[in-house]
């Protein structure tokens, strides 16, 4: 009785071991497996424009009064305004609420999203629809026969 | 039973013997469809499944000529539509048999809900179903970008940008779905490997799954009509039911070729991230009651901000949805409708119609 008693002892740590080594076996496997896998999934990280500066290939008389338009800053786009008082005004041109490219509209002197209706007044502040957020301001600098548009801070 | 099977050919008998075909009649004989006043609502799965099929057909065509990168994706679908024979007609179908496939779905999942066919023992039979219509919604999406054009590329941008708002992961969903920090020429990339691949693979198998658990249990006996003493009157499925099925096919292909004939895809501008987002921009249609609740919700809600708000609701809504054989307790054992799923049901199918109505006719420069 003892005798037997003991050998099922063995047997059920022989298992156990048995089973902890399959399962050890199999979750490196799917490891080994599924972490390349999900890093694959991951897409790079790809230098992003650092520039800080950017002169447009406008003239600041070129632009009309009561109008804006939209520039390219790095990977990025931002919109340029002239109102109409003649001043010159740079912002991010992506939409504080969902990334959409906003617009001037000069009916209502606003900067426009029309995806959802989002209205930035002439600083840049969320006046009106779902924009959580006003849109980032650059500072606009004429030099000569050029417009430089740069970050702050 | 050998004296009432029709005589078969030797064809018929030496594949029988290999294949087993006399397995398949059996289980298209024993198959039963229960008639009531609500049978009508039986033919939607079936319709949702025809018009799959179509997509996969048109889908495969398309894919003789597309070139998925920014490149060319614009100019390919153009060569599409101007050059290629018929090429106007493969994608119009598959255009239209998309949107009606989403509405033949929409059709059967409200059905399904308002009749209560999601209770015990049909949970994994709901569930599946809910996957395939997410696996649906998410092939209109991928699809929707691959034009490249300029509706696309923005409805991608806002689409993609809603998960980013989602704290702490946002950020990251939003750029594994992008394949980059911006929607750009390895977004369209990834979209069309998961249109073409991934989500055909993942449907597959959902899809099976929800046609096996359909043979399974049989199709559900709303409990309304249990209840009422109509009887347990039915028809079988093959070829009775499937005739019928047939007629509503034939009827759905003459549809889809009048619209795709009338009123063929259209392809609009080519994507171009350096310019304003046009005017009167919208998704398509089932995303509609979506994307309006967004544009009316306020920039901050007690503080939190509007979005967020919007797409937790959504979530909420989906998770409801989709939880309803383990919420909706009383239509397990008891005979009647379950007020919870219909008025559920109902509120829901007010909600989106209301949103996607003012989504059509509200001005868009207001």
């Amino acid at each position: 009785m003892a005798n037997d008693e003991t050998s099922l002892a063995v047997d059920h740590g022989r298992r156990n071991w048995l089973n902890w080594f399959l399962s050890t076996t199999a979750g490196a496997f799917l490891v080994s497996v599924t972490y390349p896998l999900s890093r694959y999934l991951v897409p790079p990280d790809v230098e992003e424009s650092t520039a800080h500066t950017v002169t447009l290939a406008l003239k600041p008389q070129e632009v009309k009064p009561n109008s804006g338009q939209i520039f390219r800053f790095g990977s990025q786009a931002g919109i340029l305004v002239k109102d109409s008082n003649g001043e010159l005004k740079a912002f991010s041109a992506v939409c504080t609420h969902l990334a959409c490219i906003v617009q001037y509209r000069s009916d209502i002197n606003q900067i426009w999203c029309a995806c959802h209706n989002g209205h930035f007044d002439l600083n840049g502040r969320n006046v009106e629809g779902p924009p959580p957020k006003p849109l980032e301001q650059f500072v606009v600098n004429v030099r000569a026969e050029q417009i430089v548009v740069s970050k702050r801070g | 039973m050998e004296h009432d099977s029709p005589k078969r050919g030797k064809l018929y008998l030496w594949l029988d013997e290999r294949v087993g075909l006399s397995d398949f009649a059996k289980l298209a004989k024993k198959k039963e469809v229960p008639l009531h006043r609500h049978t009508f609502w039986y033919y939607f799965g079936g319709m949702t499944l025809f018009l799959f099929a179509i997509q996969v057909g048109t889908g495969i065509l398309l894919l003789l000529y597309y070139r998925p990168s920014a490149g060319e994706a614009f100019e390919s679908i153009q060569f599409i539509m101007t050059e290629v024979q018929f090429g106007w007609l493969v994608r119009s179908i598959h255009s239209w048999s998309a949107n009606l496939m989403i509405f033949a779905m929409f059709v059967h999942l409200f059905s399904a809900l308002l009749l209560n066919a999601y209770r015990r023992p049909r949970e994994m039979t709901w569930l599946s179903g809910g996957g395939l219509l997410g696996l649906s919604l998410a092939f209109g999406f991928t699809g929707y970008l691959l034009p490249w054009n300029e509706l696309a590329f923005f409805a991608t941008r806002v689409g993609t940008e809603i998960p980013g708002v989602i704290p702490v992961v946002g950020p990251f969903v939003r750029r594994l779905l992008r394949g980059g920090n911006e929607v750009t020429g390895a977004t369209l990339t990834r979209f069309y490997g998961v249109h073409v691949a991934i989500l055909p693979a993942l449907v597959t198998v959902v899809l099976g799954l929800h046609l096996f658990l359909v043979q399974k249990h049989g199709m559900s006996r709303p409990p309304s009509v249990e209840g009422s003493g109509e009887g347990k009157r039915s028809m079988p499925f093959f070829p009775n039911f499937f005739l019928r099925d047939l007629v509503g096919w034939l009827c759905a292909l003459g549809v889809l070729a009048a619209l795709a004939a009338y009123f063929p895809a259209e392809l609009g501008k080519k994507a171009d991230p350096f310019q304003p987002a046009p005017v009167g921009i919208k998704p398509e249609w089932y995303f509609m009651a979506m994307f309006q609740t967004l544009k009316l919700l306020p920039a901050h809600i007690l503080g939190i901000e509007g979005e967020l708000l919007g797409v937790l609701g959504f979530g909420i809504i989906g998770l409801i949805l989709v939880a309803m054989p383990f919420l909706d307790r009383r239509a397990a054992p008891v005979k009647a409708s379950s007020r919870l799923a219909v008025g559920f049901g109902l509120l829901l199918i007010v909600y989106s119609v209301v949103l996607t109505y003012l989504g059509y006719t509200m001005s868009a420069m207001k």
